[in-house]
């Protein structure tokens, strides 16, 4: 089990009149190869919890195990911890530091001791996955699209080979097709590499069509946890904490409604098709 | 980075007291009025009757004395070596003698003299900071400021550039506290290593930091000119300062308090 989160709580300023209670007592196991969807409300807790996984965050109470090895403790450095559980922020591009693309992509390789003659072929490694061509590695990684330098900075975590990778919104703030691009991205790592996939997102839609796992938060609680399916049949639930289910569910909840022969349970829009299809040959 | 969230520019505390609630014209002309007064007593009667005045202050803004003190706490070092500068080096009666080190009465009196003026002094202009919020500090001053430009003193310039600098140093500690983290999560260092290196190890947070910032100005600059921003010529005011009776009444207190403690001491 390679992470498991016990009794987690996070309180913000702590001891100040501004505290804050942003995860109460949140428990989590996520296995190897799992792709989890994350969702919940703007505030709800999710970054905070994240931002636990790699030790970016102290919890104020309860413990984050790595393969059982308490990421606090003094068996495992913070480091090894970071290499092996990669996080891509909100907005990574507004982190972007380096003169070339190069550098900025190397930038974490390196600090986790990559030999300089492997980087050459870390970088490639890595803007390959991304989609990014070669030869953009000399240029100033200012000079690209918002979309490439999205890409750049999520090669930049890419390329230090973690297992689990976590990623915070991030299709925020893209075009529909540089959504696309970044999705499949997340799904070819999660197939080819076989990487554990953590999803944080408030998009329904989104999350999904990959996720084999869906937890969500609110108040800083998970209140539900499962498959896709699973945690859909609670669409009043996600309606009243303010998220809502996939449109293609409702599409096919409504038909149901109207008396036709559909199933319920299909949220994408291939799956509805097909169910749509199924009625229009029947008639 | 948790230090970094306690840092409150101007520190000010919000309240409803009679001084939290006086024109912040008459509160930077009241303290400009007290800085003149220190600096012209010099007999401990003197900084009594200004200590006075400071307690007579402190008292109405009801203001938790722990914050007033907290504000002398930073010039522990300044005061230790202004004593020691002026307890030692300075010619006249010898009290006693460590060593070469000669300890004078005139030295005593001097550097004690010094501390208070300097203990007076920031503790006068914090109350002034305390009681008054940042946005209303600027207001004043703008509107002190306004019969200058006939000399070519572009106040309004000054007090919006003051209001955007306050406005955004909270968006800068959040940006700075987002990078630094997001290159930890690369595993980036800030902590070991010698002076140069640690030096070093800021490019990646300073870089990003300078380019969203001026990203940010832009953005800025185009949505208050969308929202028909031309400078400071006829733009009205949500809040207008209004001077009242109060705030003469204090005026001229304070006035007449630092002409007669500075004839009579």
């Amino acid at each position: 089990m390679p992470i498991r989160v016990e009794g987690l709580s996070y309180i913000y300023n702590a001891g100040q009149p501004m505290e804050k209670l942003a995860l109460n007592n949140v428990s989590l196991a996520i296995e190897d190869g799992e792709f989890i969807g994350l969702i919940g409300h703007t505030g709800s807790g999710k970054s905070t919890l994240v931002q636990h996984l790699n030790g970016l965050l102290k919890p104020t109470k309860g413990r984050i195990y790595l393969d059982g090895v308490d990421i606090h403790s003094k068996e495992i450095t913070l480091r090894s911890v970071r290499q092996q559980v990669g996080m891509v922020f909100q907005y990574p591009e507004y982190q972007l530091f380096g003169e070339t693309v190069f550098e900025d992509v190397a930038f974490g390789p390196k600090n986790m001791g990559v030999p300089e003659h492997q980087l050459a072929e870390r970088v490639e490694w890595a803007l390959n996955l991304v989609g990014l061509d070669i030869g953009l590695k000399d240029r100033s990684p200012f000079e690209l699209s918002g979309g490439q330098k999205r890409k750049v900075a999520i090669a930049g975590v890419i390329a230090m080979q973690p297992r689990i990778l976590i990623l915070d919104e991030p299709t925020a703030g893209l075009d529909p097709k540089g959504r696309d691009e970044v999705l499949s991205l997340v799904s070819r790592l999660h197939q080819e590499e076989k990487t554990t996939i953590i999803l944080v997102s408030h998009s329904m839609e989104d999350i999904a069509r990959l996720a084999t796992r869906l937890v969500v938060m609110a108040n800083g609680e998970i209140v539900l946890e499962g498959t896709p399916e699973a945690v859909f049949q609670h669409a009043d639930y996600l309606e009243r904490i303010g998220l809502g289910v996939p449109q293609m569910k409702k599409l096919l909840q409504a038909l149901q409604e109207q008396g036709f022969d559909v199933h319920p349970d299909h949220y994408t829009i291939e799956a509805a098709e097909g169910e749509i299809v199924k009625i229009l040959e029947t008639k | 980075m948790a230090m970094m969230r306690n840092i409150t520019i101007g520190q000010y505390i919000p309240g409803e007291s009679v001084i939290h609630r006086l024109d912040p014209r008459t509160k930077i002309i009241a303290t400009f009025l007290y800085i003149v007064l220190l600096f012209l007593v010099n007999t401990f009667s003197g900084y009594a009757c200004s200590a006075l005045l400071i307690l007579l202050a402190v008292a109405l803004s009801r203001l938790p004395i722990k914050y007033i003190l907290r504000g002398i706490r930073p010039l522990a070092f300044i005061i230790i070596l202004t004593l020691s500068l002026h307890f030692f080096m300075t010619e006249g009666h010898v009290i006693f003698q460590v060593g070469f080190l000669k300890v004078t009465q005139e030295g005593v009196v001097r550097g004690l003299m010094m501390v208070s003026r300097l203990v007076l002094l920031v503790v006068g202009t914090s109350i002034l900071t305390l009681t008054t919020s940042p946005i209303l500090l600027t207001d004043g001053i703008e509107s002190l400021l306004k019969p200058l430009k006939g000399l070519g003193v572009p106040a309004h310039e000054l007090a919006m550039m003051m209001t955007i600098a306050l406005r955004f140093i909270p968006t800068l500690i959040e940006e700075t506290e987002k990078i630094m983290k997001a290159q930890m999560a690369r595993g980036a260092d800030f902590e070991s290593g010698n002076i140069f290196q640690r030096a070093k190890s800021l490019i990646p947070i300073l870089i990003p930091l300078f380019i969203n910032a001026f990203r940010r100005a832009d953005d800025l600059a185009v949505a208050m000119e969308a929202r028909g921003y031309r400078g400071g010529e006829g733009r009205t005011r949500f809040r207008v300062l209004r001077f009242t009776y109060k705030d003469v009444v204090a005026l001229i207190f304070v006035a007449v308090f630092v002409v007669v403690v500075s004839i009579y001491f």
